[in-house]
């Protein structure tokens, strides 16, 4: 680490207010909907001076499908899948807040060891989403396909372990309320254990890929610098939070599920640019490794299923309830308000990456047009959540 | 040092491009179609309807209850139930799905007809493979299309298959019991033996 | 963190004038929430955010929710004197409510960790008064949610800094998450094998021409 600061020190970024020759006139460009590095169907609009912005607006709706009033139209148990398609990267998280707010609307309690497979695969996506995130975001700094291979590769593995146990291998559908659908069994308890032992070497090797490397540290220290202050104010979740000071993770301050049985720390950055959220990431899988240690240890015996809970004709009392657990991308919350029935009267996500893009123009303004790419890839945004 | 970085980083892409020739952990891509990787027993696709004994139509496990259409969260099931009833596999009269069509452009492989099923009827398929040249009616599964035989389903996913028979057989006992305790109280003489699959079914030909 | 009641007599007495209600929540998740008049909204929730005891700097979630005109039956006992006689009767009375807009906020605090602390704020109705004071000078994070609030519910927030469509495009009219919005019928329908839809569909293509496959939808029999 220490070659890292050196590096930093020695190199500095030219001056932002760079001679440009269309100083004074500003030029509006619509980067998007299709461009490669949006992640999916975004635009911004943005104006600039020379290459440098000075205005951006996001623009959202390409991908918007009112999935919130789908929800309102079916059942409850029917919306479950639907879940799976907001943040398609990370299914098996988006089953567990929706699960864990419905089992809050209801009352209902959950088994043990399906609280421990539940952390699993929810350490398993964290994984598999930051590893993803980590190539993408290379990706978009020009490092073109051999990191985001070498993501994949890793990713690949976990998503075959999701296959085995829950029949798919991105829209999962495994959670249920009360409980999860299917027993992992001990093979596949077995293989995971072998492909998160084994896990470490691969972060080694990313580390060694990214870290030090002058193009990466040139690329993304002091870009899209976030004060701690406005991240709050700005309600930012997550790794990007984090990467900006702030201890703030809904792991502990919730305790749901088991998290408080589990020892991890909460890995915090200090200057919250755009370096600092690229390490967030690497040093919040470690983290999950370590819990998803803990888990294969500790994971008990016993039934996966509130046998109380009816699969067809669930009906939950009148009342409303907000559960929200800490997904991948920052805090994901389901707001459910029941009047009896077996649809949901209000059914509300609270997705990350929506309002993680609140802070996007503050974070590029002053930045170069090659900058919005690489802070946007940062904030890790998938757009069947943004918009959904 | 300037570029110590990235010759850092040169190593790795290194390791990883001659680890590739020796090390399977650094190269899981298979050359699809012509190598494939096992499916998972798990694995699901799209839903077919089981059916037992030969004959795809009279032995399917469906009575058209229509529960899987009502839960169904995308709706791509589509059942009409008959009026009449005819011998299922086992004899017994039943009603029976006049048409049974799931959309696969629609379907989006949840599993919640299979998991709402209480006649174990419907299960899921393991066949990918289902490109077509058209968007519309090749996509939309008939009954003809969707029914496949119970041993299929054995061979498919051979552990729920298994699970499954062990539970019809038990029912199938229990009810014989129940019968069979209920037959000396009734004085009845004993059920006839079940019509064969071609004769009309009672009820159909009462009216 | 203090109950409600607490945070109800600390608001009325920081913010004089202020109508607070506490709005009870039967279910087992136990989330009552705090009912905040319009008018004093935007200092209330300044007291919210600022006062050293709650802290509440993080706006999680901002939602709108629709609720159409409905009439309450309410049945109570009421003691009458029938034929110079004391009896207990039921009765019913049906009560009217007006449909009205509603926009919650779950507050929560990072400083302190507790929370959450949930605030509604309603419109008098559905139709033209769907008015309310926009939080968003106070926590930013409602900016995207508001604008969301404004498309898909059509409430407008005073004072909201850009308050646009978000995710329906500028020239959409209605708001599709209100509970009594209709689809328009001006989309192209996939022919499924549902009777509605199907109907639907065919009435979209009878003027296709062939290459669609549109001849090829036929009804089940």
């Amino acid at each position: 680490m220490s070659a890292v600061i050196e590096t930093l020190e020695a190199m500095e970024r030219p001056p932002v207010s760079m001679g440009s020759r269309l100083e004074g006139e500003l030029l509006e460009v619509s980067m998007g909907p299709q461009h490669p590095s949006t992640h999916g169907v975004f635009r911004m609009n943005v104006a600039l001076e020379g290459e440098i912005v000075r205005k951006l607006k996001p623009v959202f709706g390409y991908l918007h499908r009112n999935h919130e009033k789908i929800g309102e139209s079916v059942s409850y148990l029917g919306s479950m899948p639907y879940t799976d398609r907001l943040d398609y990267f990370c299914s098996m998280t988006n089953n567990w807040a929706y699960a864990l707010s419905v089992e809050k609307l209801a009352g209902i309690e959950v088994p043990e060891r399906a609280e421990y497979l539940r952390i699993i695969l929810a350490e398993l996506t964290r994984l598999q989403n930051h590893v993803s995130l980590l190539g993408f975001l290379l990706n978009d700094m020009g490092a073109w396909g051999t990191p985001l291979m070498y993501a994949f590769r890793e990713r690949e593995k976990i998503l075959d372990l999701f296959e085995s146990l829950s029949g798919s291998r991105m829209m999962c559908d495994y959670m249920r309320f009360g409980g999860c659908r299917v027993d992992a069994s001990p093979e596949w308890l077995a293989r995971a254990k072998k492909i998160v032992d084994i896990f470490p070497r691969f972060v080694d090797e990313l580390e060694q890929l990214i870290v030090g490397n002058e193009v990466v540290i040139a690329r993304t220290q002091n870009v899209g610098k976030l004060s701690r202050d406005l991240a709050i104010s700005t309600g930012i979740t997550g790794p990007m939070l984090r990467a900006c000071g702030v201890n703030y993770d809904v792991r502990k301050v919730d305790c749901y599920g088991f998290y408080p049985r589990f020892k991890f720390r909460i890995p915090l950055g200090e200057h919250g640019d755009t370096y600092d959220r690229l390490m967030m990431r690497i040093l919040e899988m470690r983290e999950s490794v370590g819990i998803l240690k803990q888990a294969f240890e500790q994971i008990p015996t016993g039934p996966i299923i509130n046998p109380k809970v009816k699969i067809r004709a669930f009906r939950p009392p009148v009342g409303e309830a907000y559960g929200r657990i800490e997904a991948p991308k920052g805090e994901l919350g389901f707001y459910l308000i029941s009047d009896g029935g077996p649809n949901p009267y209000r059914y509300r996500v609270r997705p990350p990456s929506f309002i993680n893009l609140t802070i996007l123009e503050d974070m590029c303004l002053g930045h170069t047009v090659a900058d919005v790419m690489v802070i946007l890839g940062s904030i890790d945004i998938v757009m069947g959540e943004v918009d959904r | 040092m300037i570029g110590t970085g990235i010759l850092k980083g040169m190593a790795v892409t290194a390791r990883n491009f001659v680890g590739s020739y020796f090390d399977k952990e650094r190269l899981i891509t298979v050359q699809y179609p012509e190598e494939r990787n096992p499916l998972p027993e798990n694995y699901r696709n799209f839903p077919f309807l089981v059916y037992d004994g030969d004959d795809s139509q009279a032995g399917l496990r469906c009575v058209a209850c229509k529960i899987c259409e009502k839960e169904c969260p995308p709706q791509c099931i589509y059942i009409v139930k008959s009026d009449d009833k005819k011998p299922d596999y086992m004899g017994k009269p039943q009603f029976y799905p006049k048409v049974f069509d799931i959309d696969i452009s629609v379907c989006m492989s949840c599993q919640i007809c299979v998991e709402v099923c209480p006649f174990e009827a419907i299960k899921m398929d393991k066949d990918f493979e289902l490109s077509t040249r058209e968007r519309f009616d090749a996509l939309l599964m008939r009954k003809d299309d969707l029914a496949k035989s119970n041993d299929y389903y054995r061979r498919i996913s051979p552990t729920d298959a298994a699970e499954v028979d062990r539970k019809l057989t038990a029912a199938a006992e229990a009810a014989a019991k129940k019968k069979a305790a209920a037959a000396p109280a009734a004085t009845k003489p004993a059920t006839p033996t079940p019509p064969a699959s071609n004769e009309p079914a009672p009820t159909r030909a009462s009216s | 963190m203090e109950g409600l009641e607490q945070i109800k007599a600390r608001i009325e007495a920081a913010v004089p004038g202020a109508k607070i209600e506490i709005l009870q929540n039967a279910s087992p998740s136990q989330q009552h929430s705090l009912k905040i008049d319009n008018q004093h909204a935007g200092d209330v929730a300044k007291f919210l955010r600022d006062d050293p005891a709650l802290r509440l700097d993080f706006c999680s979630n901002v939602t709108g929710v629709d609720w159409l005109d409905r009439t309450v039956k309410k049945t109570v006992k009421v003691k009458k004197v029938i034929d110079g006689e004391e009896k207990e009767v039921s009765e019913t009375t049906e009560e009217k409510i007006t449909g009205y807009l509603e926009a919650v906020y779950h507050l929560f605090s990072m400083s302190h960790k507790h929370g959450p602390v949930i605030i509604r704020m309603q419109t008098t109705d559905r139709a033209q008064n769907v008015c309310l004071t926009s939080l968003t000078p106070i926590w930013r994070s409602a900016e995207f949610q508001e604008r969301e609030i404004f498309d898909l519910y059509g409430i407008r927030f005073d004072g909201h800094p850009d308050l646009r469509r978000i995710l329906m495009w500028d020239e959409f009219e209605d708001h599709p998450m209100r509970k009594d919005y209709r689809e328009p019928d001006d989309y192209e329908y996939e022919p499924t094998p549902h009777d509605e839809v199907l109907e639907k569909a065919k009435g979209h293509y009878v003027s296709r021409p062939e290459l669609d496959g549109a001849e090829k939808i036929t009804t089940q029999t």
